[in-house]
């Protein structure tokens, strides 16, 4: 039953392209060879105010890049090489990881620069199912693992030793506190997924196929995902940080199906369980369409659907090193070690 | 003349060598094998996953056994440093025939002493140790497989370990704009051979266990070669005047992995050296 839904919900992607010129390897394949910068403004998620609609205007397209433009344009003048230091100790700024003391800014942000648009019409959001184009409510089970997870991340760090006026663990005691992405081991975002979402920044992907893999790079953390043709999935037992991709031609439709996840999927709110069908389409010369439905008995009462068009780029690909340049995670513990040997129980 | 004949016997001493215990040859001939096509219809298919066999991964020099990549002294002989004890033979470095085409590489003696330095701090200076990407060549002959992604023109190799990956370029971008630890990778292909050249390497990573080192002049042309439907021929040589004296190579087959199904799995070995990198800033340090 769940998987008649299922592919009942792919093969009701919206998209309907003309059958355009795309390119093509020597067998005569899509070639979906290149790199591609997968950034857009349009949210995963709908803002609520667009209710059950998946389409804006053109002008409403227009405001969303206005909107990011100026955001920009204000946070250029943040990076004024003769600005001040801040002061010592901090500005009390802990917002977005900046830490006090300027650590996120403009710099390192690059969400693209376009709203998302598929045949000639203006998206919303990149989810299209369920129809308001949000997550499904996640099942009571899921929201308390998730509080449990995340609870004692919610605080931020407001420059004293909180955790030790509280019980139970603190996002400090030791590596493994620390998210996936600040381990580098995976990107943030769902970046690689299944499904691979364009998040904060390094939104770049590279596509080599051969006749029998499709591998795709993603840009951060250098993560690659290998899908097999015409094969099956690897023993329950083995599970993989993306999952075990398997894939097969439908026409000129490359599906590729993802299952043996770890406990850690890309996805933040997901299980082990979690089952990805992707759809990759060339839609043009230079056009990717990405179409994708996840469903996870352990989240959600029902699957949910999402698509939007990774165009390609000139760019090369360059390697992110994260691991090798993890600075950050031994000045986080040893900023909490500092912070914990400061701690005057008044200071509260 | 007496010149020429000179030639002659220096290029008849090397290849003597080459087929003797001073190292591995050079590349074999391909004129007996034709390997099946690849996508693009012309050239050989590389695809599939590898590995290498050997110890080239130990020390790429002819070594023999000893119990340890960095020793300690003790009063009746070197031993393996404390931390390393409790693993036994498991820490022990098996021998090798090397595979330094003529046997030695050929550092300046600064570098030599250099190379030797890095043997006695291993355990603190090889990166890879870390799970840092290993660089190039040493990814291709650690002992993990790689696999070969080969489209029309564009080409991919992703390592099992540390789950390093290559830029390839099918056409010259010009100088790397900033070292990377796997560096800038520029395919072409002579005849049945897949040649990529290599620069923008990262300075700090080895070319093995053993301390064999190069500086950010590195530039490495690694060879490629079907000598069967299982194997490989491979070929690296290595250019960098900073730290030898002249170019030199090294040589090893590359096997296909055989077993049935057989796919790389993931060894992203970041979360297992957490405790070595990190430990010492746990809120409560384990012992």
């Amino acid at each position: 039953m769940k998987m008649k839904l299922l592919s009942l919900l792919i093969t009701a992607t919206l998209a309907q392209y003309a059958t355009a010129e795309i390119p093509r390897t020597a067998s005569g394949k899509p070639n979906f060879n290149g790199n591609y910068d997968t950034a857009t403004l349009t949210p995963h998620q709908r803002p609520k105010a667009f209710g059950n609609n998946l389409y804006m205007s053109r002008e409403e397209a227009d405001k969303v890049v206005a909107a990011e433009n100026e955001a920009q344009a204000a946070g250029e003048k943040e990076l004024d090489p003769n600005r001040e230091a801040p002061p010592e100790g901090g500005d009390g700024n802990y917002a977005l990881g900046a830490g006090g003391v300027g650590g996120y800014n403009t710099f390192w942000i690059a969400r693209g620069d376009t709203s998302l648009e598929i045949d000639g019409k203006f998206r919303t959001s990149i989810l299209y199912q369920p129809e308001n184009g949000r997550y499904p409510k996640m099942l009571p089970a899921a929201g308390a693992r998730m509080m449990k997870k995340y609870a004692s991340f919610s605080k931020g760090n407001p420059g004293y030793a909180w955790w030790l006026e509280e019980e139970g663990p603190s996002p400090y005691d030791g590596p493994e506190s620390r998210t996936l992405s600040d381990r580098c081991l995976q990107g943030f975002g769902s970046t690689g997924g299944p499904p691979m979402m364009p998040t904060l920044y390094n939104n770049f992907k590279r596509v080599v196929q051969s006749e029998d893999h499709v591998m795709i790079l993603v840009e951060m953390v250098h993560d690659v995902r290998t899908i097999r043709l015409d094969s099956k999935h690897v023993s329950e037992d083995i599970r993989l940080w993306m999952g075990d991709s398997i894939g097969h031609w439908e026409g000129d439709t490359l599906v590729v199906d993802t299952t043996n996840f770890t406990d850690n999927p890309g996805n933040g709110r997901a299980t082990r369980d979690l089952h990805v069908v992707e759809r990759f389409t060339m839609q043009d010369e230079t056009t990717l369409h990405y179409q994708f439905t996840a469903e996870d008995p352990n989240t959600w009462a029902e699957p949910w659907s999402g698509e939007y068009t990774w165009p390609k780029s000139p760019d090369p690909v360059y390697e992110y090193a994260c691991h090798e340049g993890n600075y950050a995670m031994g000045s986080i513990l040893r900023g909490a070690r500092l912070l914990e040997s400061e701690y005057k129980p008044k200071e509260k | 003349m007496r010149k020429i004949t000179l030639l002659l016997l220096t290029a008849f001493t090397l290849s003597a060598c080459m087929t003797t215990s001073e190292g591995p040859g050079t590349s074999m001939t391909t004129d007996d094998y034709r390997a099946r096509r690849g996508p693009d219809g012309v050239h050989p298919d590389l695809n599939g996953i590898w590995q290498a066999l050997g110890s080239a991964h130990y020390d790429l020099e002819r070594h023999m056994a000893s119990a340890g990549t960095q020793l300690r002294h003790a009063p009746l002989g070197p031993v393996p440093p404390k931390a390393v004890v409790a693993f036994g033979a498991f820490a022990a470095v098996p021998p090798g025939m090397g595979v330094v085409v003529g046997g030695k590489i050929p550092y300046t003696a600064e570098a030599l002493a250099k190379r030797d330095e890095n043997r006695s701090n291993a355990l603190d200076r090889d990166l890879a140790l870390k799970c840092y990407m290993p660089g190039v060549p040493r990814a291709t002959y650690m002992p993990y497989p790689f696999q070969i992604l080969q489209g029309d023109k564009d080409f991919f190799i992703s390592y099992q370990f540390a789950s390093s990956v290559r830029s390839i370029y099918s056409e010259d971008p010009g100088p790397a704009p900033i070292d990377s630890w796997m560096g800038q990778s520029v395919a072409s292909w002579e005849g049945e051979t897949l040649v990529l050249d290599v620069t923008g390497l990262h300075p700090d990573t080895w070319l093995d266990r053993a301390g064999n080192h190069h500086s950010e002049q590195l530039h490495v042309i690694e060879r490629y070669t079907p000598m069967g439907p299982n194997h490989l021929q491979y070929e690296a040589t290595i250019e960098d005047p900073a730290v030898y004296t002249r170019p030199w190579k090294i040589s090893m087959p590359l096997y296909r992995r055989m077993e049935q199904d057989f796919q790389i799995l993931d060894f992203k070995c970041v979360e297992f050296v957490e405790e070595l990198l990190y430990g010492q800033w746990r809120k409560n340090p384990l012992d």
